[in-house]
């Protein structure tokens, strides 16, 4: 008796969301749709609202190891997940295997609610369909800069000096922070400030490196007067542990990603002048350069290449549906940069808005910009510590690239 | 035991091993003298939210007839053994000839990725493994000297350690250990130096790593050997006593000769275990101070575009590495089982 109550109670409970649901928009979908992604609070919005669907089983896979199952999961023949939630860095690596399917015939047919800015477009197919905008730029606190009489920096030799009248003043010791965890991380900040100073990754149309130059230099010595301002675990600080660093009142400026801006000091027991004093600026120049040192990243979904066509209906469907533009409201706009029509940038969001006004170049979307980043990742700390010099660094990375691109089939 | 009863015995361990442990193996060398396709790439325009660009990607219809007739990529024999991020046989004969001094050919040595990570592993191994058996001899000891009432509740925090998921303790350590964490304080106090910070020091990341790597298998010793100190005949002992013995030659001359063939035991596991040492280096985010073999395997599965066949040829150095600090071991071992035989 009591486990039919019980069941009873859950199938009015269901009921009642599918109502709900229907009075959002209908999405009827005719096969299975299974989504893997990464985990963060827009993603878990996007895959939410897919489940919405009904007609056939909508099941979601987010975690943040997916870039490591994403792949394995779509090389099989019938494909484990009709969908992928990526970004221009991860579709790379899903194109390289050829996992992916065009989406022209499906944007014909049930595309009416994206914009055409959403449809990510490779050699004029369309490969996938972006939904948010994010990228790295400053974050400063208003109070302290105001305590010292210094304006939010626009370039990184501000930054440096701002820094400076901080630690003089003695509000703060380490008054820099910023994701410069030895790996992904720390290539990242590299990346940014080497397209900040005009580098370009590689030799024009091939797979040749080309960082062992006179910006890649640059960069480094820049990174390297930036962490003479920082915690002295820096190389150990990821997004995570810089925004702790920024909760617990011990840094001032930082150069961090906007889809954190949002959450930065949500967190419990976040001082209030922190709360108070966090201000979002735009992306940070080098050098005297034009080019803002961040880069532009979109996050998007595909549809797997070895399902039947009635599962990549059905995926694009209820997908499609997952970012309509009505899904829009209070509690999801602050979540994520949408790309979604009828988005309006809250406070927050102003960042990522600023940095894709200031035409900042997007990541790389190249087969082989993922090697040139792990090589990076592992080179670059020596120099970090002081063990070896700018040159050599670099000449290490190019030749941990080499050897990972001539195994890859790229040289 | 019969050799026909013992075949028979043997037979589900046996197919369970040729299938989990003998076929993986062999699917890793296979893996590791093949790499991917040479990739035909073609430039192309591509369009986003931010505009467009000309990029170039690969050309899928090209690579897939190329694919379908070689379906497990390009041969390529040692190649892969042999390049800058395994054996680097051309950076150290070129570096052998172009260096001035000893010192300056240990340099290029240990800043090509396999070398460095075979240094830290291999002083991690010999460190780690002498000390736990050591520390874990101790233990055992003076638990079994306890009082029959404290002894259970003295063996479960022996053992908490081993209990302890390995990510997890090194993660407590890990901030414990950072500059505000309460180790950290209190290191740069005695120091007095309010700059040091053990992260960011490689020589003190390379202490903070072995010293996890003896707490965390610590206990693995303790067990065995107090297990082994159950079968001392206590005869033994009181005729030492008699003989006046104290009681550090007791130990010296009565019990270690006892648990001797434990300590093989134990050397050889952990030998093998601390060889694959990975868990505390990701918990530590030491990989800027210390990296490991099994590291190098991760690191290389983990970036965006996954590198197989430098990961199937890091672990199949990783089994020769295994294969040849186990083998004075085994070779006693098998001398041994010889003399015995007879």
């Amino acid at each position: 008796m009591y486990f039919k109550t019980v069941a009873l109670a859950g199938a009015v409970a269901l009921t009642g969301t599918m109502a709900f649901a229907d009075g959002h928009a209908a999405c009827e979908i005719g096969a299975r749709v299974s989504i893997v992604g990464n985990e963060f609070p827009a993603i878990q919005t996007v895959g939410a609202n897919a489940q919405e669907c009904q007609g056939g089983e909508v099941t979601t896979n987010l975690t943040a190891d997916h870039q490591k199952i994403n792949l394995p999961g779509m090389q099989g023949n019938p494909a484990e997940y009709t969908t992928a939630i990526i970004a221009n860095s991860s579709i790379v690596a899903l194109m390289n295997d050829d996992v992916i399917r065009p989406l022209d015939d499906l944007v014909a047919k049930h595309g009416e609610g994206l914009s055409k800015n959403q449809l990510i477009t490779i050699n004029g197919q369309v490969m996938a369909v972006a939904f948010m905008a994010n990228a790295q730029h400053l974050v400063y606190r208003a109070d302290v800069l105001e305590q010292v009489g210094a304006e939010p920096p626009a370039t990184y030799e501000e930054m440096l000096d701002v820094a400076a009248k901080i630690r003089e003043a003695g509000i703060m010791e380490n008054p820099i922070t910023g994701a410069y965890a030895a790996g992904w991380n720390l290539a990242q900040e590299f990346n940014n400030m080497f397209l900040g100073f005009g580098g370009s990754h590689f030799k024009a149309g091939t797979a040749e490196p080309n960082v062992n130059t006179e910006e890649g230099i640059k960069a480094l010595e820049m990174m390297k007067a930036l962490s003479e301002y920082m915690n002295p675990d820096y190389l150990t600080h990821d997004s995570n542990a810089a925004n702790a660093e920024w909760r617990a009142n011990n840094a001032a400026i930082m150069n961090m990603w906007g889809s954190r801006a949002a959450v930065l000091t949500e967190a419990e027991g976040t001082p209030q002048e922190v709360i108070d004093g966090t201000a979002m600026g735009g992306p940070l120049t080098v050098g005297s350069g034009d080019t803002p040192a961040s880069t532009l990243w979109w996050d998007g979904w595909t549809v797997a290449k070895n399902i039947s066509d009635e599962e990549a209906e059905a995926t694009f469907i209820a997908m499609t549906h997952a970012i309509r533009p009505d899904m829009l409201n209070e509690e999801t706009s602050p979540l994520a940069v949408w790309l979604i029509d009828g988005y309006e940038p809250t406070e927050k969001a102003q960042g990522v808005f600023a940095a894709a006004q200031a035409s900042t170049i997007p990541y790389p979307m190249l087969p082989y910009m993922g090697l040139l980043h792990t090589a990076l990742g592992n080179e670059l700390a020596d120099f970090m510590q002081g063990k070896e010099s700018a040159e050599q660094a670099l000449k290490d990375v190019e030749a941990a690239y080499i050897a990972a691109a001539k195994e890859k089939g790229f040289l | 035991m019969k050799h026909k009863t013992f075949f028979w015995f043997f037979l589900p361990t046996g197919l369970a091993m040729f299938m989990f442990i003998a076929l993986p193996i062999v699917s890793v060398v296979i893996q590791s003298v093949y790499a991917p396709h040479e990739a035909v790439i073609i430039e192309v325009e591509n369009c986003g939210p931010f505009g467009c660009t000309t990029e170039t990607t690969i050309d899928q219809e090209a690579t897939a007839a190329v694919r379908e007739a070689q379906p497990l990529g390009r041969f390529v024999g040692l190649d892969i053994y042999l390049d800058r991020a395994h054996l680097a046989v051309g950076e150290i004969s070129e570096a052998w000839a172009t260096a001035s001094s000893m010192g300056e050919f240990w340099d290029v040595l240990f800043n090509l990725p396999f070398y460095r990570a075979l240094a830290f592993t291999l002083t991690y191994t010999f460190i780690c493994t002498p000390a736990l058996i050591a520390l874990g001899l101790a233990i055992a000891l003076a638990v079994n000297s306890l009082h029959r009432h404290f002894k259970g509740l003295a063996i479960f925090f022996s053992l908490l350690p081993m209990i302890v998921t390995p990510l997890i303790g090194s993660l407590i350590l890990f901030w414990m250990i950072d500059s505000r964490g309460i180790l950290g304080n209190f290191i740069s106090y005695l120091a007095d130096d309010p700059d040091l910070s053990l992260k960011a020091s490689t020589p003190l990341m390379w202490i903070s790593l072995i010293v996890y790597g003896i707490w965390s298998s610590a206990p693995f010793a303790f067990v065995v050997f107090y297990a082994g100190l159950q079968t001392l005949p206590s005869d033994q002992i009181e005729a030492a006593q008699i003989d006046g013995a104290s009681r550090w030659e007791q130990v010296r001359y009565v019990v270690i000769p006892h648990l001797m063939p434990l300590v093989t035991f134990v050397a050889l596991i952990q030998i093998m275990d601390n060889f694959k040492v990975l868990e505390p280096i990701i918990g530590f985010q030491a990989s800027a101070h210390a990296t490991s073999l099994s590291w190098i395997i991760v690191n290389d599965l983990g970036g965006e575009t996954r590198q197989l066949s430098a990961a199937a040829t890091t672990s199949v150095l990783t089994i020769l590495g295994v294969a040849i600090l186990l083998s004075p071991v085994l070779v006693r071992t098998w001398r041994d089982f010889k003399s015995g035989a007879h």
